[in-house]
């Protein structure tokens, strides 16, 4: 079984705007972005269903130069609002990391 | 074409600006120094507020530094995003702080100030004429979202900054600007290739962050015909390919395609490579020219919170902390209903349990870890400060006291104040995702010059 944090170095998240976040998943090298960024666990489906947003508009950006991957979704309530839990998204990445990619 | 240099003093304006990075940058060759000074980032407060999220004295700190420079080197100073959100009072709130340094500086440079905030009328005419759109995941703008907003601002381009300085302008004061015009602004107007200027502005916004250790604040952009250089203003310091490139990853939803007034920027087909031991060169970088569009921006105030604290380490309660958050909010709220009735009006309570699901706000999974201590945060929001803090005062013994044994002694928690309620203000939240149509760059926005040997004090 391999999860988000086994086979990257370094996964981040913070608001794009008041109403996107973004994730970034720097993979520990070009063998592990070329097997699991592309990975069925991430797709928009699941990620909708982690972050609890439309899947028809989660983006998925695969930047290889970097060996990272970028997901961007809408957030589930707009920033700063009643019950605010994390203002700049800071610590949303963390849910993602015992993520199985398979 | 000679080289265009642009010193980016700092990532924001009031985030602390080094004089000896200024004198680097400008021994360098420097024409003109712009930095932005806000972001929608900490939230809708500052606009709503026309508040500025740092404060007078650092900003003047900056400007004093950042108006010295300038004024020695006989270089233009470009702000944009003026006072944390750009709207018409972050912007005199800015100029007021640059008439005064200007005074003690005893300068008396050409001043302009570029204001953005669009009155609730013409934005609801615009609308009318179908000029504004929605951007995901919002959709049509309705006339009661427009009335909602306290204040609007339109995002402006590089053309009323390129404008300004070709009158003479020495200082320019922008309202809300997306942070690549502000920087752009200057190379644009003297005929620097497009899309090099964009992308060499986009990896400098946040000043030291596209190098590679962090250190010192700012970079030197150095933009030609074909392509641009970037190094750190501080010389222990490096970019390196990947630091530059990673940039365009951080805050953005698309690393590759940015959206500006009159295109797109695209990254996608840039090359990053080391040009000396602290500078990168990238070359690549295409500007694609589209429709005149401004992206909106508009915040306004919701309900008023009170707030109280609770530390708790009673076993027992750590041990049902989910049965414990549950039972305690139904008792609050049967509390407020009881005490205040109808008078309560439309409100809200939460409690966040800091050291157990506070961020998440989900159920911890089977086996996590119990706590030695948490934090409950007792959240009350209502349509005045009065009716929130009536309620925080109406919960206070229930929500101090709160058993999970009702057979039991009543327990006291761990009060951090007195009085444990704190008023905390208004919850503000951005309005608008939407972009009008203009026909001209200047169409929404007020140029205004000023001679400051009339304004000095």
């Amino acid at each position: 079984m391999t999860t988000v944090n086994d086979v990257c170095r370094h996964v981040r998240s913070k608001n794009a705007g008041p109403f996107w976040v973004t994730i970034d998943l720097f993979f520990d090298g070009p063998e592990s972005f070329a097997r699991y960024a592309t990975s069925p666990s991430l797709d928009a489906e699941h990620i909708a269903a982690l972050f609890q947003t439309d899947p028809e508009l989660v983006k998925h950006f695969p930047v290889p130069s970097l060996n990272v991957l970028k997901i961007s979704y809408p957030r589930a309530t707009p920033q700063g609002g009643v019950v605010e839990r994390d203002m700049h998204s800071g610590q949303q990445y963390v849910r993602l990391l015992d993520h199985v990619l398979d | 074409m000679d080289p265009i240099k642009i010193i980016v003093p700092v990532g924001s304006l009031g985030a602390g600006v080094r004089d000896i990075e200024l004198d680097y940058g400008i021994a360098r060759g420097a024409r003109v120094i712009a930095t932005d000074a806000g972001s929608t980032d900490s939230g809708a407060a500052y606009l709503a507020l026309g508040m500025s999220k740092n404060d007078r004295g650092s900003v003047k700190r900056d400007l004093t530094k950042l108006m010295r420079a300038a004024s020695e080197a006989n270089i233009p100073l470009v702000v944009g995003t003026a006072g944390q959100a750009g709207g018409d009072k972050n912007v005199d709130w800015t100029l007021d702080i640059v008439r005064e340094v200007a005074s003690e500086l005893e300068i008396r440079p050409k001043v302009v100030a570029l204001y953005s905030e669009i009155e609730k009328p013409r934005l609801h005419a615009l609308r009318q004429a179908g000029r504004v759109k929605p951007l995901p995941p919002l959709g049509e703008l309705a006339p009661e979202t427009i009335d909602s907003c306290d204040h609007i601002v339109a995002l402006m381009g590089p053309e009323p900054y390129m404008a300004a300085l070709r009158q003479g302008a020495d200082i320019i004061v922008g309202g809300r600007t997306t942070d690549t015009a502000v920087i752009a602004a200057y190379a644009l107007l003297h005929g620097a290739a497009a899309g090099p200027a964009w992308h060499a502005a986009k990896v400098a916004e946040c000043g030291a962050q596209s190098t590679a250790r962090r250190r010192g604040s700012g970079v030197l952009i150095s933009i030609d015909d074909t392509g641009f250089e970037i190094e750190p203003l501080e010389r222990d310091n490096l970019c390196t390919p990947e630091s530059v490139s990673a940039h365009m990853l951080y805050e953005n939803a698309d690393p590759f395609r940015l959206h500006e007034p009159g295109g797109v920027l695209d990254v996608s087909g840039a090359i990053y490579t080391q040009h000396d031991d602290r500078t990168v060169r990238v070359e690549g970088s295409r500007w694609e020219p589209g429709p005149y569009t401004m992206k909106l921006e508009g915040a306004g105030g919701g309900g008023f919170q009170t707030v109280m604290l609770i530390g708790i380490q009673d076993p027992e309660v750590l041990d049902r902390l989910g049965e414990f958050h549950d039972r305690m909010l139904e008792s609050l709220y049967r509390r407020v209903q009881t005490t205040m009735g109808a008078d309560a009006g439309d409100f809200h309570i939460s409690l966040r349990i800091y050291g157990w699901n506070a961020v998440s706000g989900d159920t911890p999974p089977e086996g996590t870890p119990l706590p030695r201590e948490v934090g409950v945060l007792f959240v009350a929001t209502a349509e005045t400060q009065e009716l929130a803090s009536q309620i925080a005062k109406a919960c206070n013994a229930y929500f101090f006291h709160f058993p999970l044994n009702p057979e039991k002694e009543l327990p006291s928690y761990s009060f951090a104040f007195t009085p444990a309620d704190i008023d905390r203000g208004q919850v503000y939240e951005f309005k608008l995702n939407h972009i009008v149509e203009v026909d001209d760059p200047m169409e929404l926005v007020r140029t205004k010059w000023f001679e400051l040997q009339d304004a000095a004090r």
